[in-house]
């Protein structure tokens, strides 16, 4: 995957009703570790996630991939704040993007198998995904966006509604992914798993870019007094 | 009342001796119906989908004009494909008139809206949730179409169920299609109307009550093997 | 799920069942069809000429149109001067008389407007009228609709009004109303005899010669409508005018009473 890399956002602006909801934003992503998106509600971490997965307008501006952008779309995957379950068993969820890339019905199936075991769902492998609980359904929809081994994933608040453990073992597997390369996008108002996960920060404004940089640097002297008022705790507009 | 009862005596009395020409129609009834209802699947359950998932200029309009044909009046239907399938109609070489397969056209342009309409409702919430997974997973309409109609399918059942209601216990458009030839295009619909013409209400009734039953059967069977696939089944 | 499409579509399409070689369509009215003659001759037409008659159920108007638009091979009705406007116009090749019932009128057992005096059948139309007692019409534009207009016409009324109720609808329907309105109607007798639903209802005046009426047959033009199988038609008329044919319509009774008279030439 590492033709997916670097990815290269310059002057990308996303509106809706004519509102700029990020933008304009440039950056540079390389293709290891996990960057983490911090800023207030508000700030546009949703609409960034969604302008560099592709789902959401770029109205001006441009990103690019290390590769063509069709290519790009299918080497990454996307896991929301409340996951989305296919109505059916947690097996055929996890076999879904397979299906859809053409993987022979059998292979799919034991690779569901294979993963429904890593994030620790074996035993409910048969049951209906809609009837499991919030931390299961997205260890599922966390599952089911690496089944494809994608060079990027990104996840958009992905353990906000979870508890204590739900969310250590959604790190768990986060961290898993990052060691066998996969490159994390995700956004959080959690600091304590920011400063868990992240190797790098991109800390958002208003729509646009405020700060940036390692994570390190970014938590022990943060820059600009906006990013220092937001570690501590206080209101930032 | 004596009616009622003497309709309910010999539907009893019909079925018991397993009637060969009740038989006939009923069969038949279920053959035109049914063979109907899956042509008109064919056509409403991919439209539906269509509806759902694509953003096309025209589709309030479709959408609306599928609603409103749901309350199409066969009669109206019987005689548009009369006209057409007509010796002297722009389909008149292939000699449909007055054939099952006349029969079955008629039914499946009377259902379609119907289904497309019902299926359409269920397909729509489905996308709704739906749609940001699937947009993130870059799927192509036609997946996304088939994940619809796949995962909605226990509600495009009973879409189909309505259809096969309003198509077995339809009697305006066939008539007019069909015709109503005694062992060629009699069903139980059409029998009903010819006994109620010759003041022969018991037997009319007694019909009634065999195509009520038959209606019951087949919702009964179809939920039957709806269920037998169980929950997360592969 | 494709494959279980398509088979279902092969299903359905075979429903296209073949009709059988030697079947044609010949439309005729209610009346005929609700005096139960049909079910006698076509067995018997079928076991000796070997040709399987499928009827069409409709009202003369009707069987006139589907035989115009070619839709059937010959048609059974009776309504003269539209028969012979038929054959004028080269939709049918000839007309063939083959037997004739007669119309009887049929009300209320107590028979508010006296009709069962009436000496000829003019009188009892006069008699409904000045009663102003409900009367239902066919209204459907069938033999025995134009038949009640002559009447009426020959009468001398012009029958409006809330009395008279054109229903528009085949005998049966009408009939079934007639019971329902406690009123006055006119049927052609076998319709009347195997009707199931007749209440207190009985007939009231008949026997007069211009209720008489004369069915003909008339195979469609095969000129105009190359795919008429006008050889079976042919073969249908050669049995319909044979003695065959008029020992079992001259038998044919309900309730003992003889319905039609053979009368082809």
């Amino acid at each position: 995957m590492s033709e997916l890399f670097p990815l290269s956002v310059k002057g990308a602006v996303t509106r809706r009703h004519g509102k700029v909801l990020v933008g304009p934003v440039d950056l540079e992503l390389d293709g290891a570790g996990t960057c983490v998106i911090l800023g207030p509600n508000g700030a546009g971490k949703t609409s960034l996630l969604r302008l560099l997965h592709g789902t959401a307008r770029l109205h001006a501006g441009e990103i690019t991939w290390g590769c063509g952008t069709e290519a790009a779309r299918n080497a990454q995957a996307f896991v929301f704040q409340r996951p989305v379950m296919l109505r059916r068993s947690v097996g055929e969820n996890l076999a879904y993007p397979l299906r859809l890339r053409g993987t022979p019905r059998t292979e799919a199936r034991a690779r569901a198998r294979d993963w429904a075991a890593r994030v620790g769902l074996s035993g409910l492998f048969d049951r209906q995904a809609t009837v499991l609980s919030g931390g299961e359904q997205q260890k599922l929809a966390t599952a089911r966006a690496l089944i494809g081994d994608p060079g990027l994933l990104f996840l958009d608040e992905p353990t906000a509604s979870l508890d204590g453990r739900a969310t250590r073992e959604m790190e768990e597997i986060l961290a898993k992914a990052r060691a066998n390369g996969t490159r994390l996008v995700l956004s959080t108002h959690d600091m304590g798993q920011a400063r868990r996960l992240a190797d790098r920060v991109i800390f958002l404004l208003g729509g646009k870019v405020h700060e940036e940089g390692a994570a390190e640097g970014f938590f022990s002297a943060p820059r600009t007094p906006e990013a220092q008022a937001f570690l501590k705790g206080d209101i930032v507009e | 009342m004596i009616d009622l009862w003497e309709g309910l005596r010999q539907a009893f009395w019909l079925v018991a001796t397993a009637d060969p020409e009740l038989a006939e129609i009923a069969l038949r009834s279920l053959r035109i119906t049914l063979s109907a209802l899956v042509l008109a699947c064919l056509i409403a359950l991919p439209l539906a989908a269509l509806l759902a998932v694509k953003r096309f200029r025209l589709r309030r309009t479709v959408i609306a004009i599928l609603n409103a044909l749901m309350g199409l009046p066969p009669v109206v239907v019987g005689l548009v494909v009369y006209v057409i399938l007509s010796r002297s109609g722009p389909l008149g070489a292939l000699g449909l008139l007055f054939t099952p397969t006349a029969m079955i056209i008629a039914q499946m342009i009377v259902i379609v809206p119907l289904i497309a309409s019902i299926a359409h409702q269920s397909l729509r919430e489905l996308w709704h949730e739906y749609h940001d997974l699937l947009i993130s997973m870059n799927v192509t309409q036609g997946q996304k179409m088939r994940t619809l109609l796949w995962d909605a399918r226990r509600a495009l059942l009973t879409a189909a169920l309505a259809g096969f209601g309003r198509g077995i216990g339809e009697v305006g458009a066939i008539m007019i299609v069909g015709g109503n030839i005694d062992h060629v295009t009699r069903v139980l619909t059409t029998a009903i109307a010819l006994e109620t013409g010759k003041g022969e209400f018991a037997l009319a009734l007694a019909l009634g009550f065999v195509l009520i039953a038959l209606a019951i059967a087949v919702n009964l069977t179809i939920h039957w093997l709806g269920q037998t696939e169980r929950e997360g089944r592969w | 799920m494709m494959r279980r499409f398509f088979l279902a579509m092969v299903v359905a399409l075979s429903a296209t069942a073949a009709t059988a070689q030697d079947a044609m369509r010949m439309a005729v009215t209610t009346s005929f069809h609700n005096s139960g003659l049909a079910d006698v001759l076509l067995p018997v037409i079928a076991e000796e000429t070997g040709v399987e008659v499928q009827l069409l159920v409709v009202g003369t108007g009707q069987a006139l149109k589907l035989g115009q638009a070619g839709d059937v091979d010959a048609i059974l009705v009776h309504s003269r001067a539209a028969e012979e406007a038929f054959v004028a116009e080269g939709y049918g090749t000839h007309r063939r008389e083959i037997m004739y019932n007669d119309f009887v009128l049929i009300g209320p057992g107590a028979d508010p407007a006296g009709v069962a005096g009436a000496a000829t059948a003019s009188e009892g139309l006069q008699a409904i009228a000045e009663a102003e007692a409900p009367f239902v019409s066919r209204g459907d534009d069938s033999g025995t609709h134009k038949k009640e207009l002559a009447l009426w016409q020959d009468a001398g009324l012009a029958p409006t009004g809330a009395w008279y109720n054109a229903v528009g609808a085949g005998m049966g329907a009408a009939l079934n109303t007639c019971v329902g309105l406690d009123a006055y109607i006119l049927s052609d007798r076998a319709s009347w005899l195997n009707f199931g639903n007749k209440g207190a209802h009985r007939i009231l005046f008949e026997g007069d010669p211009v209720l008489f009426n004369q069915y003909a047959y008339l195979p469609v033009n095969q000129g105009r409508h190359a795919h008429v199988k006008a050889e079976l038609a042919m073969k249908l008329e050669t049995w319909l005018t044979s003695e065959r044919a008029a020992e079992l319509i001259n038998d044919y009774k309900i309730d003992g009473e003889p319905l039609f008279v053979f009368n082809a030439k």
